[in-house]
């Protein structure tokens, strides 16, 4: 019942459709340029997926040369190329993919984000049977969204190794922003390392590619800033939970190069445009695990949709974006530039980085990586850490001259089910539902071998930019911010809630949800047609972006009845969130963190709509 | 082969329409329950058949990896000592099987101090798990069979510890190990470490005495050059004690020795 068409209000044209055409011919064309002045001198496949038009796709899943770090090595792509080549569809279309494998291990795709009949969505064992080595599956399904995704392989790790591409649907009736140019970002994180041995190797040793971690230098130099005292008991703090604060991402630029569109830092992947032009940019993280903080100095960014829904556009300096989220943006550069489009890892061991230019060869500045993010006891769970009990914690999230704040009045709720969005309409959540469900759940999980910690105080952390990006200076984007340009399509209040912690044990590299792994747990099991609200609480000290297929989710951040509507949502460490879903397909669904070491350990649940 | 499925036009019916002007899509309900989902879901729930069993995730995926933790040469004034101390395992998150091996090459060429288990791993907690099985004391000297129950794990403060009972018709016997990592800094640790060996009943042919019978410690500074390869250097101790060293004394051996060590740690 809620395919939502978001074309938007006040859609303007529909002169855009094919305008990505010749938008691949820019990245084509750099490489050769550029390979006098940067050192990898390759061919990278990943310069050949021009956007294939049309309704009809034969799409060859197959083993692809790569030389990304100078290592020759095997990629998985799609038709020659990684990442897989740009899908371009339109709105109504009905599509029809025949995807052949000619690996000698099984395959599958399955379409990001896109609305699909359960047998179309490609999970092997819970929508099809899987791409046997040789067979062709053909896809075919409407569509009835419009906006940006993405496909990728969900079968094993195939989705590290390569598989993964771009995947624009134009509206029916325009889009609601004029844009003059149009460029895919695809962000990843490539290694020459088998994923089976990283994910081995985090059994055995859960930080190993953490080469930032506190030492006995740092331990100094935090005792002479902030005193012995205050030193050793912060270190005893962490100590006597077994965590370290430097626990950023699980695997980090010691083994990863961060692309844009296939293109290393070095290659430089290059977007033209001419001054003036209203450019979009589509921002995708196709990446296995790395959250990026996307900028392009110079450039303001409006932020236009988030996971292929329009927002109410938001002018923004920088956004984090996590693993499967996508974020379009539009950028008017008015001076030549070149603009350097930076993205860094969450841990900043390193960044992806593009250039928007006016011609091809040209690079601008690449500004130094922020300084690390350490984790909090907030994102231990421990609330804010201004809170000294009491009803101090009453203005938590309500601090002063932050961007994006509402005013902390009204919707205070304790109980959440009181909570009505209607009379709240343009605030910030700010109800302390998490006070209530800590209580409630507390008793319930306790720690064990699956869960390192329950997190005693999980905060609503939705107007937060995230561990790194306080304070920086920057107009950051946070999902408090995000309101859809129309208001939900199913108007009906969820008639029940369905709560998951996201557990884990870094030490022993399980996750799950409720302390349970995948094969541990029974399904979700929704009732078709029912609305219900999921609440989710982060027990870890890590942000996880679960994906729900199939279905929408709709976040509650207090934009009243303009929820964003979203298919990834990034679960910051500690944080208590909500959004609604209305089981309007029956199926048997994936519902996973989209990182995919914490996916293909336990973090992933089917959810069964009958 | 094309094994196509037709799927696209199965969800017209439930779709949304869009009504113009509000921009927003007014829900029609998607089918029409039937009689049929109304009884199944009122009684217990059907399992989940995943298509042809394939499980979506491999979550229960065995692993295994093995670490040498010494593997050094050892100088004191006694001579030259070579050591080894390692172990393996096999096994999925929560069962596993675990070996353990040390022993000492001395300068008279004789291997002693070998000690080999074969223990049955279960997670108990958070960080630590329980071990049962079987040691064997198999070098130059008499062999011993020992049932063994112990803990392994990380405790809070990352101390990394060991806590094993032995028990074999000689009575009984335990074993402390721990071992810490100072980060100098992400690549150069220091490794404090130290093991303690009791005895309930002495054991002549072996060396062994009543009480606290030997000791061995060591300071080590590694280099992590790869995680998997570090070399190090560092100083041990070894030292028996009460019963034990004086059958050492009677032996005209070394009560007490203190070695320069060097040698690599490595895990695979």
């Amino acid at each position: 019942m809620s395919i939502r068409s978001l074309t938007g209000r006040g859609a303007i044209t529909r002169r855009r459709f094919v305008i990505g055409t010749g938008l691949w011919g820019a990245a084509l064309a750099v490489p050769q340029r550029s390979a006098g002045a940067y050192a990898p001198v390759y061919t990278p496949a990943s310069g050949r997926p021009d956007p294939l038009p049309g309704t009809r796709f034969d799409l060859t899943v197959g083993s692809v040369p790569v030389n990304i770090t100078g290592a020759r090595m095997h990629a998985v792509g799609v038709n020659g190329s990684t990442p897989a080549p740009i899908l371009r569809w339109r709105q109504g279309d009905t599509v029809e993919l025949n995807v052949t494998n000619r690996l000698d291990e099984p395959s599958s795709i399955h379409w990001h984000g896109i609305r699909v009949p359960a047998d179309m969505d490609g999970v092997p064992g819970l929508s099809f049977g899987g791409i046997a080595p040789g067979d062709t599956f053909t896809y075919r399904f409407p569509l009835h969204q419009s906006g940006t995704y993405w496909y990728h392989s969900h079968s094993g790790f195939q989705e590290q190794t390569g598989l993964y591409g771009a995947l624009i649907i134009d509206p029916r009736d325009g889009y609601a922003q004029h844009f003059d140019r149009d460029y895919v970002m695809v962000l990843s994180d490539w290694t020459d390392v088998d994923p089976e041995d990283i994910v081995s190797n985090l059994k055995f040793q859960s930080d190993y590619y953490n080469f930032r971690q506190r030492t006995v230098d740092t331990f100094f130099r935090d005792a002479h800033r902030q005193g012995l005292g205050a030193t050793i008991r912060d270190r005893l703090q962490w100590g006597a939970m077994n965590m370290a604060p430097t626990d950023i991402l699980d695997v980090s630029g010691i083994i990863y190069t961060y692309l844009i569109n296939g293109q290393s830092p070095a290659a430089n992947w290059t977007g033209l445009f001419r001054p003036g032009e209203r450019i979009r940019l589509r921002f995708i993280n196709a990446s296995a695990m790395t959250l990026f903080d996307v900028r392009i100095p110079g450039l303001t960014m409006t932020v236009v949709q988030a996971d292929g829904n329009d927002v109410e556009p938001i002018p923004v300096d920088e956004f984090r974006i996590g693993p499967a989220e996508t974020y379009d943006v539009i950028v008017e550069p008015t001076a030549d530039g070149p603009y350097t489009v930076f993205a860094q890892a969450e841990d900043r061991t390193g960044y992806a980085r593009g250039t928007l230019a006016t011609r091809p060869g040209l690079a601008g500045p690449v500004p130094p990586m922020d300084p690390r993010p350490l984790r909090t006891m907030t994102d231990m769970g421990m609330g804010n850490m201004d809170m000294k009990g009491g009803m101090a914690g009453m203005e938590m999230g309500s601090s002063p001259g932050k961007p994006g704040e509402a005013p902390a009045s009204g919707g205070m709720d304790m109980d959440h089910m009181d909570m009505k969005e209607a009379n709240r309409p343009g605030a910030a959540a700010m109800d302390m539902p998490g006070m209530a469900a800590a209580s409630r759940h507390k008793t319930e999980l306790k720690p064990g071998v699956a869960v390192q910690s329950v997190a005693m105080m999980p905060i609503n952390r939705l107007a937060e930019p995230g561990d790194g990006l306080e304070n920086n200076g920057r107009r950051v984007l946070t999902y408090a911010d995000l309101q859809a340009t129309i208001s939900g399509a199913d108007p009906r209040p969820p008639s029940r809630e369905i709560t998951l912690h996201l557990t884990g044990n870094m030490e022993r590299f399980i996750w799950g949800f409720d302390g349970k792994k995948f094969s541990e747990a029974e399904p979700i099991r929704l009732t078709l047609g029912e609305r219900v609200r999921f609440v989710l609480i982060n027990d870890t000290m890590m942000e996880h972006p679960i994906h729900l297929h199939g279905l929408w989710s709709e976040l509650e951040n207090g934009q009243g009845e303009c929820r964003p509507y979203k298919h990834t949502i990034t679960v910051k460490p500690g944080e208590r969130l909500s959004y609604l879903v209305t089981a309007d397909e029956p199926g048997l669904w994936a519902y996973h963190c989209h990182l995919l070491y914490h996916m293909e350990v336990g973090m992933f649940r089917t959810v069964v709509v009958s | 082969m094309i094994r196509g499925l037709i799927g696209g036009t199965v969800l017209a019916a439930g779709l949304a329409t869009t009504v113009p002007g509000t921009g927003r899509a007014q829900s029609v309900p998607a089918r029409q329950s039937e009689g049929t989902q109304e009884a199944q879901t009122a009684s217990a729930p059907a399992p989940v058949v995943y298509i042809n069993g394939i499980q979506p995730v491999m979550d229960h995926n065995i692993y295994m990896h093995a670490l040498l933790d010494q593997f050094e040469a050892r100088f004191g004034a006694d001579g030259g000592q070579f050591r080894y101390d390692g172990q393996a395992w096999f096994g999925t998150d929560y069962d596993k099987l675990w070996l353990k091996s040390e022993g000492t090459v001395g300068t008279n060429g004789k291997f002693g101090d070998g000690d080999h288990e074969a223990l049955y791993d279960r997670a108990i907690s958070r960080y630590f798990d329980v071990q049962t099985g079987v040691r064997l004391d198999i070098d130059n000297g008499p062999t011993r069979a020992w049932g063994a129950i112990g803990v392994e794990g990380l405790a809070l403060y990352f101390f990394n510890v060991e806590a094993t009972a032995y028990f074999s018709d000689r009575g009984a016997a335990g074993r402390l190990q721990g071992s810490y990592d100072i980060l100098l800094t992400n690549r150069l640790i220091l490794q404090p470490q130290v093991e303690m060996n009791f005895y309930s009943a002495s054991d002549r042919a072996r060396g062994v005495g009543t009480g606290l019978s030997d000791i061995d410690t060591g300071l080590r500074l590694r280099y992590e050059w790869h995680r998997k390869f570090a070399p190090y250097i560092g100083v041990s101790y070894s030292g028996t004690f009460g019963q034990a060293a004086d059958m050492a004394r009677s032996r005209h051996e070394r009560v007490q020795d203190l070695n320069f060590t060097f040698g690599i740690r490595t895990w695979f």
